[in-house]
């Protein structure tokens, strides 16, 4: 079957399916949910078949919007490092959205159902144009959608989170209109705003100053974006106040696609020898994140909420992408990459059981959490793998991208982000196996009364098929991506990372 | 307090007939605006906004609960989807006759036009489309504002 | 050093406007007035772009002719029209920025009865 409309498609089904379901959700409610699965179907159809058309022709498929030829029109682009990225989000969106139906039904009146199934699509349109869009300019009006339906998803939350959603739009808003005097420079320099042609005509400028005033813009806007760590601050305030519903969307998708807006600005548009040998972009950026490693490992060990302290997480997982970044050779930056992808699905896992917890325990509190693997323990034993995956335990996901990232460093001579990874492995490791021994062997005398007895039965959890399943889909990935981690770097990750490396 | 706000008459003949005189001419002139967005400053986006800007002329001059009797929310929520849909439908058919997406010189197999004069047309159907959601999209950011939330008779929802 | 306050003299304006409102957003208090900021600031990287397709000696560029042209124009006798066309993009992302952030602050009003910063966060600590 022709795949050739599958670029334009797997962003416009989303638009047009948000607005279906605005006005339909209007006059009846129980149309909404079913819209959105065969809209995120559809999605997940067409980036599986932009992947198997990249894979068998081994080339990056080129798109015109407008048929206008590019520099003068918008280009899609996929390649390599596109297309896994595009089914990653594909699949993440639709098990989000399985999930969502039943916590929404229960955070959420029924009325603002409509409302919040607009604003996901919405959001999706967004993720799904940043990862495929070939234009620089084109990349920041939908990084401006995305973010838009974050603030509004954000907002509907609990209390305080509107205004958490105001700071988060503040800090946001300086971050892309950072990124726009970034595109601005570039397009002051060079006349053109697509990402191939910037490429041939930028290396003619390497030594203008303008050249890296606007690459600092650009690095600073797309870091705010990612939360790395100086400007990671709206990131914990906003994500534990969102709804559950809304964080398992937002937790894994959000950030990740930020760094990739990093790699590809880093890859495609700039070439190595501006940012490592000519200014030494690459080694601050890499201090930068081992410093913010360290920091958000830290802060999540002090936290006492669950959701909190995966915000954190979040943080230091998006420090150890661009440590892998840095370090500028091939090892470092198949590291990056798989952790990009590893980590959409672990932090999905670990965001959908925390609020499963926290609808069937109404806690957050990890000291509240006693003796919880009596009543949910499909549950915790899906909370059980994420953990181990982001510790990086064999053969779960997430001890291959730490490999590689290790191996990137000791090849790039950094002994000190050698350290930084595998103390935050460390310390990651206090931070899960504390909650995993309140959960599974909290000490006998804390165990408050009218709480499980400890010879209950084994009983399937009490929660919502809805919400179990995406989870356990989740927990499945992490397996299957451990396993499947040398095919995805032969086959996906080795061709996306250009020869120069 | 949002039916106190509602029922704010204002009582100045003056303002009152000079606004029922300017409105029709106001949303002329956005039409005006945005049919001639191809040779002078102006488009969808443009004139969406003029001819927003007509109905909330219509609340400042009159009363809140007059502009919620002319321009309910179930009318915002249709031709907000609207416009998108003639945006994305006029995308559309150019993929229908195997062209890319957005290409409008394939409308040539529905107008009466050559291609060239085809992307004309195409450029003028999603300005039509820009401007319906733009319109619906500023009436209903300052009835929300104005009547806090409270635009006409959407469903009541309990606080949380 | 005259020279470039003088030849340079509107980067200097839209620099200046951008640090006002990136003062407002950081420095200010009150929400709204962090909210004016991140107008000032967004409006003056507009006008920044605006004026970067400026020639010398060059007219708007609107063609007079009706119909179709058989003939290339000269680029320099016209203003070069892109940044126009990508600043109406950022004009509505502007605009849109204002909606969601108003309707945040009604919510904010509604919730603690005051746009102050420092008297949200001491009402969200209880």
């Amino acid at each position: 079957m022709t795949t050739v409309h599958f670029p334009a498609l797997i962003v416009v089904t989303p638009l047009i399916a948000s607005f279906i379901v605005f006005a339909v959700g209007w006059f009846d409610r129980r149309y909404c949910f079913p819209l959105v699965i065969i809209a995120l179907t559809a999605c997940l159809i067409f980036a599986a078949g932009l992947a198997a058309v990249v894979l068998s022709s081994g080339n990056p498929l080129h798109y015109h919007l407008g048929a206008w030829p590019p520099p003068w029109g918008i280009e899609y682009v996929v390649d390599h490092l596109n297309a896994l990225i595009l089914l990653a989000i594909a699949v993440i969106a639709l098990l989000s959205a399985v999930y969502s139906r039943s916590m929404a039904a229960r955070e959420f009146p029924l009325a603002k159902l409509p409302q919040l199934y607009t604003l996901y699509l919405l959001q999706v349109t967004g993720l799904f144009g940043i990862t495929i869009t070939g234009d620089v300019f084109n990349l920041y009006v939908l990084v401006e959608i995305a973010s838009f339906s974050a603030y509004a998803m954000i907002a509907m939350g609990e209390r305080g989170a509107a205004f958490a959603a105001f700071r988060y739009m503040i800090f946001g808003t300086i971050g892309a209109c950072a990124y726009l005097l970034g595109v601005g420079y570039l397009y002051i320099l060079t006349g053109s705003l697509n990402m191939a042609d910037l490429n041939q005509l930028l290396p003619a400028l390497y030594q203008s100053k303008a050249l890296l005033a606007g690459f600092s813009l650009l690095i600073v806007g797309i870091a705010i974006k990612m939360a790395l760590f100086p400007v990671h601050t709206w990131l914990p305030d906003a994500y534990t106040l969102a709804p559950s519903s809304v964080s398992v969307l937002l937790a894994p998708l959000s950030t990740k696609v930020g760094a990739y807006v990093l790699i590809r600005i880093l890859l495609s548009v700039f070439n190595a020898p501006f940012y490592t040998s000519l200014y030494p972009a690459a080694p601050v950026l890499g201090w930068i994140a081992a410093a913010g490693v360290l920091f958000a490992a830290f802060l999540a060990i002090a936290q006492s909420d669950l959701k909190r302290m995966l915000c954190y997480l979040i943080v230091c997982e998006i420090g150890y992408i661009v440590i892998g970044i840095s370090s500028s050779n091939r090892l470092g930056l198949t590291g990056a990459l798989l952790h990009l992808v590893n980590d959409m699905f672990m932090m999905a896992c670990l965001f959908a059981v925390t609020g499963i917890i926290y609808a069937h325990a109404r806690t957050r509190n990890i000291y509240e959490l006693r003796n919880l693997h009596r009543t949910l323990p499909l549950t915790m034993a899906v909370f059980v793998i994420g953990a181990l995956a982001v510790i990086g335990v064999p053969p779960l996901c997430g001890f291959f991208s730490k490999w590689y990232l290790v191996l990137g460093a000791i090849q790039a001579q950094q002994w000190f982000f050698v350290f930084v990874i595998l103390m935050s492995s460390l310390l990651n490791t206090v931070l899960f196996f504390r909650i995993i021994e309140q959960v599974y062997f909290p000490p006998r005398e804390a165990i408050p009364a009218g709480h499980a007895h400890l010879d209950t039965p084994f009983r399937l959890d009490p929660v919502p098929m809805g919400e179990l399943i995406p989870a356990a889909c989740l927990a499945c990935f992490l397996i299957l991506l451990g396993f499947f981690s040398n095919m995805l770097i032969t086959r996906f990750i080795s061709r996306a990372i250009p020869g120069t490396f | 307090m949002a039916r106190i706000l509602d029922d704010i008459i204002l009582d100045d003949i003056i303002i009152r007939t000079c606004s029922r005189i300017m409105l029709p001419f106001i949303q002329i002139y956005s039409l005006y605006v945005f049919v001639h967005g191809h040779s002078s400053p102006g488009g969808g986006f443009q004139g969406g906004c003029i001819m927003a800007a007509s109905f909330i002329l219509l609340a400042v001059a009159f009363s809140i609960r007059e502009a919620k009797r002319r321009f309910k929310e179930k009318y915002i929520v249709i031709l907000c989807s609207l416009g998108v849909f003639i945006y994305a439908g006029t995308g559309a058919v150019a993929v229908i006759f195997s062209g890319n997406f957005l290409d409008y010189s394939k409308w040539t197999h529905i107008l009466p036009t050559t291609p060239v004069m085809a992307r004309y047309y195409g450029m003028a159907l999603i300005e039509l489309g820009v401007q319906i959601t733009v319109m619906a999209v500023m009436i209903s950011i300052f009835m929300d504002l104005v009547t806090k939330g409270d635009h006409g008779e959407a469903p009541d929802w309990e606080d949380d | 050093m005259i020279e470039y306050l003088v030849i340079k003299h509107s980067y200097w304006f839209y620099i200046i406007l951008i640090m006002i409102g990136f003062y407002g957003m950081m420095v200010k208090n009150n929400l709204m007035k962090k909210l004016i900021g991140m107008n000032i600031f967004q409006w003056s990287i507009i006008l920044f772009f605006i004026s970067i397709g400026a020639k010398k000696g060059a007219t708007i560029p609107i063609i007079e002719t009706h119909g179709v042209l058989n003939h290339a124009v000269r680029a320099a006798d016209y203003i070069n029209p892109l940044p126009h066309v990508l600043m109406l993009t950022a004009i509505v992302v502007g605009v849109a920025t204002t909606g969601i952030a108003l309707a945040l602050l009604i919510i904010i009003y509604q919730k603690y009865g005051t746009l102050e910063e420092d008297e949200i966060i001491e009402a969200l600590k209880k």
